[in-house]
Order: C-alpha cells, then sequence, then structure tokens
C-alpha cells in the first residue's frame, strides 16, 4: 500500500449511513462513502460509476457476494467490489477506491487511491 | 528475430475475433489492423438495436484499450487502397506503407446495389453500417412513407427499423415470388406475409422495380408492370456484395460473382494471403452468417499457430426472431419428395407454420421450417446435426406429445451427444457446457457465459444452455429451487410467509433470521418490499432505507444525469384549477421540467435530491400526497370522463375511480400495478390493457384482470360480469392479496397469470368461489392495509433524521451535485446526454 499524507476528514461517524453510503466532496472530487456496518468495516469509492459516468455509487446498495464486499449502482446495477474496485458484472471497467481511518469519531478517507 | 507481421485489412466483426483468436493462443506475431469505418468493430448482428436505444459504445465488441493491452497496432479510417504483392506491401488512405507477411482479407461485404435509374437520388439509404442507421435515422424525421428493396433477412430488419422510427406506412418490394427465399418456402412465406399484413406493413412480391422517381429526392418507386407506388425514402438491401475489390486489383482470384477464393484452409491463391468471413468464397458459395466467419476466423488462427484445422462448410441454420415473429430454418429445408417424407402443421388462426423433412425410412430429421413459433428450433436442429434416430411419431417433434406420454423435450436433451454443437457462434458443445457445470465451477448462466462463451454470440442457444445447465445440475442431484440469491435459500412466496409467521420488520432481521452474510441488491429490495406488502410501515425507518431500491429510497424515480422526478397523486386524472396552478407554480420555483403521463398526472423531472423535500412540503400544503410513482405499488387508475359529462358514459368512472385510487394507494406488491375505468364499452379509458380494469355495462360494471402493456401488450381477461360496486371492489380485493402473497419478484400480473396452472378459469375459480378458502383472510389482510396507509413524503419531511439524508453531501448539506448538467429544448430543460466517451 501506498503512503498517504493526506488525510481527508470526511464526517463523523453519526453521520456516515450504517449499512449504505454517503457522498464526501472532496474540492472538485466526488468520494462514495460506505460504513458497512454488518461487517464492521469503512469503505471509500470514487462516486462516479464508469459505465454511464454518474455520480452515483453513493446511492447504490452495498452487499457481498461470496465474501467480497460490493456495491451496486442504482442506474444499470453494475457491481463493483468495495475492497479493490473490481467490476464484478463482467466489464473490464474499476472504481478507485481510498483507505479510510476512525480517529476520535471522526472518519478520514486518504485521498491518494489505493487501486 | 523480429516477429512475423500480419496485417489485417478490415475491422469488421470477424476481423475482430480473428485477432481474439490469434492472441488467446500466442504473442507472437506483430499483428496490424486497418480499418475504414471511424469506429472499433462492432456487433452489426444486432445493429437494429441501435435504433432500440443501444449506443454505438453498447455494440462494440472490444473495450476502448483492447487492442493496446493485445499489443495489436489498430488504424482506423485508414482504409487499405492498393496491395503490391511482389513486395508484400500495402499501402494505406493517410500515404503510409507497410510490409506484410501474411495478408489476410477480412473486408466483409458491402451492400449488394442494384443499377436502377435514379438510384443516386436523396432519400435513398443501404443498411450495413451505424452510419447508414444515423442517416436513416435523421432523414426518416420527415418521411410518412418508406419501402425496403429486397424481403430477404435484411430486408425485414430494415422494415422493423422503419416501422420503429415512426414511419407509418412501410413496404416492402421483393422481386421474387416469396419472402426470405432462402430461407422458407412459398407455404411460409404466405404465413409470415399475412402475420407482417397484421402488423401493418405491405408487402408486394413479384415486383421489378425498374426507376426511382423524384427531383431531387426520391418521391415514388416505379415498377416493370406499370404500377408505381409513392414514398419519401428507400432502403436497398437486394443482397450483399463481397469486398473483393482490393484482392481483385492486385491479382488475386475472385469468383465469377465476386468473393476470394479461399481452398480449405482459407489460403487464396498466393500462399501469403488468406480470406475469412463475407469476402471468401469457399467451394462457390458466400456464407453470409456470423457463425461460419467465426469458424473461418478459428480455422485461420488456428493454422497459423502450427495447428491443423480445415473449414469444410458450414451449416446455414437460422433462428431469428422478425418483428416480434419467430422464423427459422434448419438443414435441408427445402427438400421434396419422393426425396424425403415432409410432415407440416399449419395454424392460420395463430399464424403458426412449421415444416419438417423427414428420410424416406423415417429414421433421421433432414430439415425443416417453422414460422411463428420456434421454441422447438434447437431441439430439431441438433436432431437433425447429430442424427439422432426419430421417435415413432416424429409429428410430436413439432405439436407436442398427446396423449399423456413424455413431452420430447426431456428426452431430447439427453439423447444428444456430447460433441453436439450448441453455441455455434463461439463453437461450444454440450460436453463444453456440461462439465463447466459439473465440475461445479458455474452454477448459474451467467458465470455459464463468462466461463464457456456459449450465448455471448447471437443468443439464439440460450434456452438451450440454460435447459443443459438445469439438467446436469438436476442429475447429479442438485435440488433445482426458485431461490432468491445466494443470501436466501427461499423463493419468494416462502419468504412471504416466513417474515409473517416471524413477524420480521426490518431486512436486517430478516436476514439475521432466515439467511446468512450481507445480503445483496437483489434480496435487499425483495425483502423491504415483502416487508412493506406485510405491514404497511413507512418504508425509510428501522434502517430500511438502505435496503429500499434507489427510488423508494429517496421516494423519487432517479433520472439519466442524477437527478429526480416527482409526481403528485391525481385520483382518477380529475384535478382542481388550483391544483394545477400549485403544481405549475412548484415547477416554475424549482425550475422543472413538466410532462403530462400516460396515467393521467403531471410529471416534473430535473430536480435536485436537495430540493425534494421542500418541493414535497409545497405540494403537501396545498393538498397533494405522494403517487408513488417510484415505488412497486399501485400506480395510477386512469378513467374517462363517465355519465357526469359524456352522452354515452352509463355511469360515474370519474368516481369510482377515484375510489379505487384512494382504497389501493401505497400498497407495495411483487411489480408496479395499474389500473383504469371506462364509463361504456368505448373504453376511452383503455381498461384492457391494465392489470384489472373496470368497464362499465348496462347493469353494473364488468371487471378485466392481468392485462399488460409496454413492450409486451396483452389483453385482460373477463374475470366477472355486471358486478355492483361493492362486489367488484370484494373481488379486487382477493385478487390483489394472492397476487401479491404468490407472484414470482418483479413479475407483472400478466406474466403471474401466463404461469398459472389452470389460467384465467383456475383464477376465476379462487376469487369467485373461493376454492382456496382464502378469501376472508385476504380481505382481512387488505382492509388492514387500507387502514394504514399514510402519505410516506409526509412522514419524510416531518421527520428530521429522514430528512436529512436528502442531500447530496455529506460534509456539504446545502451544495448540490454540481456535475448535474440540463440543456434547454422547447422552452424547457432538459437532461444532458450520457457522458459516455
Amino acid at each position: 500500500m501506498n503512503e498517504q499524507s493526506n488525510w481527508l476528514a470526511a464526517c463523523r461517524v453519526e453521520d456516515a449511513i450504517e449499512n449504505g453510503g454517503v457522498c464526501v466532496k472532496h474540492g472538485e472530487d466526488q468520494i462514495a462513502l460506505f460504513y458497512f456496518t454488518r461487517r464492521n468495516e469503512w469503505y471509500a469509492t470514487q462516486n462516479e460509476c464508469p459505465h454511464k459516468k454518474q455520480m452515483a455509487l453513493s446511492r447504490g446498495m452495498i452487499g457481498s457476494t461470496t465474501d467480497e464486499p460490493k456495491v451496486a449502482c442504482p442506474f444499470h446495477k453494475k457491481t463493483f467490489s468495495l475492497s479493490t474496485g473490481e467490476c464484478l458484472s463482467g466489464d473490464e471497467c474499476a472504481i478507485k477506491t481510498y483507505p479510510v481511518k476512525i480517529e476520535n469519531g471522526t472518519v478520514y478517507i486518504g485521498t491518494t487511491p489505493k487501486s | 528475430m523480429k516477429e512475423p507481421q500480419i496485417i489485417v485489412i478490415g475491422n469488421g466483426m470477424v476481423g475482430y475475433k480473428f485477432c481474439e483468436k490469434i492472441r488467446s493462443k500466442t504473442s507472437s506475431f506483430n499483428l496490424v489492423v486497418f480499418g475504414e469505418e471511424p469506429r472499433r468493430a462492432y456487433d452489426r448482428v444486432h445493429l437494429s438495436e441501435y435504433f432500440n436505444g443501444k449506443t454505438a459504445d453498447n455494440l462494440s465488441l472490444s473495450t476502448e484499450n483492447w487492442y493496446q493491452e493485445q499489443n495489436i497496432s489498430l488504424f482506423l479510417n485508414n482504409p487499405v487502397t492498393k496491395i503490391d504483392r511482389d513486395l508484400q506491401k500495402v499501402y494505406t488512405a493517410n500515404g503510409v506503407d507497410y510490409n506484410y507477411d501474411i495478408l489476410v482479407f477480412a473486408t466483409g461485404s458491402g451492400a449488394f446495389v442494384p443499377n436502377i435509374p435514379g438510384i443516386e437520388k436523396e432519400g435513398v439509404f443501404v443498411y450495413r453500417t451505424i452510419e447508414d442507421l444515423d442517416l436513416i435515422s435523421s432523414y426518416a424525421k420527415k418521411a410518412k412513407t418508406a419501402s425496403v428493396i429486397g424481403g430477404g433477412l435484411l430486408g425485414l430488419e430494415a422494415a422493423k427499423a422503419l416501422i420503429d422510427l415512426g414511419i407509418e406506412k412501410t413496404s416492402i418490394i421483393e422481386f421474387a415470388p416469396r419472402l426470405m427465399p432462402r430461407q422458407i418456402d412459398a407455404a411460409g412465406s404466405d404465413m409470415l406475409k399475412s402475420k407482417l399484413a397484421d402488423l401493418g406493413l405491405q408487402i408486394h412480391l413479384n415486383k421489378n422495380t425498374t426507376s426511382i422517381e423524384g427531383d431531387a429526392c426520391i418521391s415514388a418507386l416505379k415498377f416493370s408492370d406499370d404500377t408505381a407506388l409513392d414514398v419519401d425514402m428507400l432502403v436497398i438491401s437486394a443482397g450483399i456484395k463481397p469486398r473483393d475489390e482490393l484482392a481483385k486489383a492486385c491479382g488475386i482470384e475472385v469468383g465469377p460473382r465476386g468473393g476470394i477464393v479461399v481452398d480449405k484452409k482459407m489460403q487464396t491463391n498466393d500462399p501469403a494471403v488468406f480470406a475469412i468471413g463475407e469476402c471468401a468464397l469457399y467451394d462457390g458459395m458466400i456464407y453470409g452468417l456470423i457463425a461460419p466467419g467465426y469458424e473461418m476466423a478459428e480455422v485461420l488462427a488456428a493454422n497459423l499457430c502450427e495447428g491443423d484445422k480445415t473449414f469444410t462448410g458450414f451449416d446455414m441454420s437460422t433462428k431469428l426472431k422478425l418483428i416480434g415473429i419467430d422464423v427459422a430454418s434448419f438443414g435441408d429445408n427445402f427438400i421434396t419428395e419422393p426425396d424425403c417424407r415432409t410432415i407440416i402443421f399449419e395454424n392460420k388462426h395463430k399464424g403458426v407454420y412449421k415444416r419438417i423433412n423427414v428420410s424416406n425410412d423415417g429414421q433421421y430429421l433432414l430439415g425443416g421450417i417453422l414460422i411463428g413459433d420456434a421454441t422447438a428450433y434447437n431441439l430439431l436442429l441438433q436432431t437433425s446435426n447429430n442424427r439422432i434416430v426419430l421417435p415413432e411419431n416424429p409429428e410430436e417433434l413439432i405439436l407436442g406429445a398427446r396423449g399423456g406420454s413424455e413431452p420430447a423435450g426431456g428426452a431430447g436433451i439427453t439423447g444428444l451427444p456430447d460433441g453436439a454443437l450448441i453455441c455455434s457462434c463461439e463453437g461450444v458443445s454440450k460436453g463444453d457446457i456440461c462439465s463447466a457445470v459439473a465440475d461445479g465451477s458455474c452454477e448459474n448462466i451467467d458465470d455459464l457465459k463468462k466461463c464457456t462463451k456459449a450465448g455471448t454470440g447471437c443468443g439464439g442457444c440460450l434456452p438451450m444452455v440454460k435447459d443443459l445447465m438445469t439438467y446436469t445440475l438436476k442429475s447429479q442431484g442438485k435440488y433445482i429451487k426458485n431461490v432468491i440469491c445466494e443470501h436466501f435459500n427461499y423463493s419468494r412466496q416462502e419468504l412471504f410467509d416466513l417474515i409473517h409467521i416471524h413477524e420480521l420488520k426490518s431486512y436486517d432481521e430478516v436476514l439475521d433470521t432466515l439467511g446468512k452474510n450481507d445480503g445483496c441488491e437483489v434480496c435487499k429490495p425483495l425483502v423491504s418490499s415483502l416487508l412493506a406488502s406485510l405491514w404497511n410501515e413507512m418504508i425509510l425507518k428501522k434502517g430500511n432505507d438502505v435496503a429500499q431500491d434507489s427510488n423508494d429510497r429517496f421516494l423519487a424515480n432517479i433520472q439519466k444525469g442524477g437527478s429526480y422526478s416527482v409526481v403528485p397523486r391525481v385520483p382518477g386524472g380529475e384535478i382542481t384549477p388550483d391544483k394545477l396552478i400549485v403544481i405549475g407554480e412548484v415547477a416554475k420555483k424549482y425550475n422543472l421540467y413538466t410532462k403530462i403521463t400516460g396515467g393521467q398526472r403531471i410529471d416534473m423531472f430535473g430536480a435536485h435530491l436537495n430540493d425534494l423535500p421542500i418541493i414535497w412540503e409545497e405540494l403537501i400544503a396545498a393538498g397533494f400526497e405522494s403517487g408513488h410513482a417510484y415505488g412497486k405499488g399501485l400506480r395510477t387508475v386512469k378513467s374517462c370522463v363517465g355519465s357526469t359529462w359524456c352522452r354515452f358514459g352509463l355511469h360515474d368512472s370519474v368516481s369510482f375511480a377515484i375510489r379505487i385510487e384512494e382504497r389501493y394507494r401505497g400498497i407495495r406488491a411483487p411489480h408496479k400495478f395499474k389500473s383504469a375505468v371506462s364509463g361504456c364499452i368505448r373504453e376511452c379509458a383503455e381498461a384492457q390493457s391494465k392489470d384489472f380494469g373496470i368497464i362499465a355495462t348496462e347493469k353494473g360494471w364488468n371487471l378485466y384482470v392481468c392485462g399488460n402493456g409496454g413492450s409486451k401488450p396483452q389483453h385482460a381477461l373477463l374475470l366477472a360480469t355486471d358486478l355492483d360496486s361493492e362486489t367488484c371492489i370484494q373481488y379486487i380485493d382477493r385478487f390483489l392479496m394472492f397476487y401479491i402473497r404468490t407472484a414470482d419478484p418483479l413479475t407483472r400480473t400478466a406474466t403471474w397469470l401466463n404461469k398459472m396452472e389452470g389460467g384465467i378459469d383456475y383464477l376465476r375459480n379462487v376469487i369467485i368461489n373461493d376454492s382456496l378458502g382464502m378469501a376472508a383472510q385476504w380481505e382481512n389482510e387488505i382492509e388492514n392495509l387500507i387502514a394504514s396507509y399514510k402519505c410516506e413524503w409526509k412522514e419524510a419531511v416531518e421527520n428530521p433524521a429522514i430528512r436529512k439524508r436528502f442531500s447530496h453531501f455529506v460534509n456539504a448539506p446545502e451544495d448540490k451535485d454540481p456535475t448535474i448538467e440540463f440543456v434547454e429544448m422547447r422552452g424547457q430543460k432538459r437532461t444532458a446526454e450520457w457522458k459516455t466517451v
């Protein structure tokens, strides 16, 4: 994993949606932040679905396939791995993922993508 | 050592497939591809889908980076102009020349354009490329009548495209005495012709076009029998012409009627030069289908990689759906007595024609033709190709078994040898499919498609692929059950009862009690719908908001670009002038696009997520409530004006429609449902196209059920006649609860009835005679749902926790999504196009 020097204070833990996503503004960029309460995991990805370039992934349903955490775009239900960003619907497009850490009840997103 | 260089001329489907095949075998060879069209190879077989919303991008066979990743140099918009075989060089339009060690022609074919005087006029088109389709589609806007010359497969496709483009009068001109002369016989053509005529297509057979009339633009066609036909545009689809001009110019041997002559290794008379696909002439024949083209690509690719494969002709069997009509031919379709015995079934009432040709000894199936119903196609094709010995009564193959014996279908699949070719586009055999399932790597159709590629070409074999998968799973002792997804091992109906018994109220409770792991986008909305159908609680509470489909989650329909639409309920389509003014004012204030919907209400588009609560607050204050346009539940009850104003009206259809709409509003079901009430038999409210529809009679109301509009229209069936209002509502109560409890997910009432054993008679027995003894319980259940109705938008705007969710950025709640773009059109805004590259 690459060194993170830029941590964005995204929101308070209680502002995030349990088992769902919120969208975080980062300058001109938009990052989708998911609080997968059921697995006690946090994920962050680009908010844009690469399929039709819609700013929508934060509004998608999350879930898993076998054990892979995933998000489904609300537009056409393309699914992406939350951990690797890989498209699980057989397409070759992938999304960027970002590291997330929690400190003192604040959620931080590392703004240098993992993938 | 330098790698040998292969130059491929042509970037069509076969050229692309050749590159894919070569690269799947080896990374050696420098591969260079020249294409004349401006875009990467695309799916020409499904070209017509371009008119049904598919984009050029959707049709593309590869991703943008594919050629680069595969280390293939692709030059688009750069046709090869000349070839020097002595120097082994090609010269291209951009002035650069390239050396080759191996040269492959995959130039395909162009449209054959007959030399008719006036052919150069404006408004005359061919139907081959995406560019052709763009030209046709823009010209069609000003055309009212159109003709297609050519009644073959492509001609019929083109005619369908013209109908889809909204041309009022479309006709087909065919020189031969029958349609699709290569595939079907005269009797089949008659059947097809009458079915096409029903759809408004005029068919002219035996017509020889002698001239195209008009000044600059086409205005009419003249024929050799001195008749004429006025048309505004013309599409030529009179056959294909192999693109052999380059080959011919450099001295490669071509056939007398065109086509680059190749041997069984796809080699031309120059050992360094090959041809594949529709430009190649093998054994005196051009193979104008995709599957043989792919096979040629495989043969050549294998031989270049030191394999040893030969092309020995190809089965030209085809099955397609033309304008919704099945047409198929297979094997030796035209063989006649005394060389065989034919069995013919014809049903003019239903528009079905089936012919099979059986060997004189009754042992083997030689070929056949199917019109109107081609469900038996795959099995018949396999029976004929694999020389499977026919059953004693071969007519059962096309009629189905009668007299209680086993239907031919099941035995048919098991009887196929492992080598039987199931997917001819990708060359996948029965053995390949069954072993992919048997070794456990594939248990659903998507995995199977990914792993074997079966069904990824034309898709025609998919039903058989599914049957083989089910058959293999069953034979391994796996219980095939219609389960929801990997998280719930139950059908929808089972889950409904279990949630009811355990009194579960939230998605997480359901998952903890009845499911496993973390859920997904399939089971979440399904369980949410069941919870709503059972308990009718506010759908965004108890953590259920994140288990809703996106439209339900934000109580609005998400639109292209990410904005939402707002649809207040207008029961029965009746609205006061004051309320109309409120809608106008709200739309103006929040800059919304307005449109009258098909369900007699008004849709306001283009609302930002952040604005939804305040928009609804204003609408609710003016007396509106949610229209549930986003939910799987009751949409609208359409009505005609009825006896209050209409001189023909028998009863007050508006009042009854309002009563019904207010009774069932907000109830969640497996899918959306619609209704209508007509005040007399003129049926202005179109009640027979609804999930339940009511038509006034002299004595009361007639109740129709399970109709559908949409892509597969189906007339509703008469359930009961001359009902009084109370009985009519009682029957609808029972009908709806039966549907809500038993239908599969996302199944409309029409499909639900189609799958129901016993059909409408059974349904009538359940609803009217209470044959299941459930009527009282259902009536009680629906009363509870009706009593617990609340406007969910009212609850949403009044609940601060829910209201907080309606903002785009969690860290900038006031900011709207800056990427949403609108453009202006006819004095209103509309959403910008998809931002695809």
